[in-house]
């Protein structure tokens, strides 16, 4: 079985990898890679935990085969936090108490980016849609939607405080 | 869990799919958005030998109209579906029932072509598109052929599609302006298949229905068409008592397994009771509500 050779940018960086043909993404990022906040949860698409970014879309990398993002930009969960400090995201997962175990975590954390990014003022229920596809088996949901709320009105405070 | 192995192929475009479908015959298979393909094959229910990524052929995805037709590639995703505002006001029908897919981040690799030619009872594109009398565009090595998606399905996982031959476009007759329309879906929870469901779509005359489709989703081996229920509501003012008999009708054709999601006798009940909303909801609609 032949290998492929991909480049992945993965948080600003380029990356080069062989992978086999039959090798999904989320071991690429774990594996050899060594960017392991993505975890493995449930392996068939319901529970989120493996969520990463690719090209501007919140993707299951548990059900992506890696040769298919071959130069792809992909963003992590490694890829949130600056020298600054935390990301409001990651703040607000904090101060709102959005995690327990903290498994589902990391990919709590980057489908809310996205949300966030497409939708920088997201009503209630726009969030419980948009992260209808993470599944926590700890919080009952109400503190995440609180987290969200608390990222969303600090990235835009913030960036209100940038334009002025 | 991991796929078994299999070679990698990606087609540079359609002729390149079909050459190697050809070369590969039953061995190989095609992978469009993969959320269905990838989880079966690691659960070994599928091990092609040969995987044809189809991802990047950009003349498969895309939303356009043709005349009095809407021509959408089979590699549009779902979230594509959902975010046109062209389907928004040509044929709602299609972002409603994408909508009720899965979850976002699967909806942004799952096609409607992956949805529609699985040959799953369970996925929601088939039933919807029998009820637009849509047509699937086939490419193969004899060159192109239309078939139309009602009688496209023939069982679980198996349609008119032969090995070797690709779906290249979908074609759906524009539906009239102002028709009423409507996907009921009942699930479990977010991301599950449904346990009953059913697509109306209706044009009225004054207070006759002229025009009625009616289709459900995983109540049978393969998506089913309602057509005694149909012939009810043709012609004829759609008052309770015929929306009762339309419901019952459609549930007279369930023929359900049981599995986690209920007996057949109570998928059909939940058959009947999704028949009963998409009816009144497509009713609503269609006179402006």
């Amino acid at each position: 079985m032949a290998k492929h050779a991909i480049t992945l940018n993965i948080n600003g960086q380029d990356m080069d990898v062989a992978v086999d043909s039959r090798e999904l993404l989320i071991h690429t990022l774990r594996d050899r890679l060594r960017l392991t906040g993505a975890h493995i949860g449930c392996e068939t698409s319901h529970c989120g935990a493996c969520t990463v970014d690719i090209d501007g879309a919140s993707v299951k990398s548990c059900t992506v085969l890696a040769v298919q993002a071959q130069g792809a930009d992909i963003r992590t969960v490694e890829g949130l936090a600056g020298a600054e400090g935390l990301h409001p995201i990651q703040e607000g997962f904090f101060q709102e108490h959005g995690l327990q175990c903290g498994f589902c975590t990391p990919g709590m954390l980057i489908r809310a980016w996205r949300l966030l990014q497409d939708n920088p003022n997201p009503s209630e229920e726009e969030i419980r849609q948009g992260m209808a596809g993470n599944l926590c088996r700890c919080t009952g949901y109400q503190n995440i939607i609180r987290a969200v709320q608390h990222a969303s009105e600090k990235m835009q405070s913030g960036e209100t405080a940038a334009a002025e | 869990m991991i796929p078994g192995r299999f070679e990698y192929h990606a087609a540079t475009d359609v002729d390149d799919a079909v050459r190697l479908l050809a070369e590969h015959g039953a061995d190989g298979k095609l992978l469009a958005g993969g959320h269905s393909l990838l989880p079966m094959m690691k659960l070994r229910f599928a091990e092609p030998a040969h995987i044809i990524d189809i991802n990047g052929i950009a003349d498969l995805r895309g939303i356009r109209e043709e005349g009095d037709t809407l021509v959408i590639g089979p590699m549009t995703t779902e979230s594509a579906i959902i975010d046109s505002g062209l389907l928004q006001r040509r044929c709602p029908v299609l972002p409603e029932a994408a909508r009720l897919i899965a979850d976002p981040q699967v909806r942004n690799r799952g096609t409607i072509g992956g949805d529609a030619l699985h040959g799953d009872p369970g996925n929601d594109h088939p039933a919807v598109l029998m009820a637009l009398d849509a047509e699937f565009v086939i490419h193969g090595r004899k060159g192109e052929r239309r078939e139309p998606v009602n009688g496209f399905y023939v069982g679980p996982y198996l349609t008119a599609l032969d090995d070797g031959e690709l779906v290249t476009a979908i074609r759906i007759p524009t539906p009239a302006a102002g028709h009423g329309y409507a996907y009921a879906k009942f699930k479990r929870k977010t991301g599950d298949y449904a346990t009953a469901a059913t697509c109306c779509l209706l044009e009225m005359d004054g207070d006759t229905c002229r025009r009625v489709r009616l289709t459900l989703t995983n109540v049978g081996p393969t998506p089913l068409r309602a057509s005694e229920a149909e012939d009810l509501l043709t012609g004829a003012e759609p008052t309770a008592e015929r929306i009762e008999q339309a419901a019952q009708a459609a549930m007279s054709i369930c023929n359900p397994a049981a599995d986690l999601r209920g007996s057949p006798e109570y998928k059909t009940h939940m058959a009947g009771e999704m028949t009963r909303r998409a009816i009144r909801t497509a009713l609503e609609r269609a006179r402006g509500g």
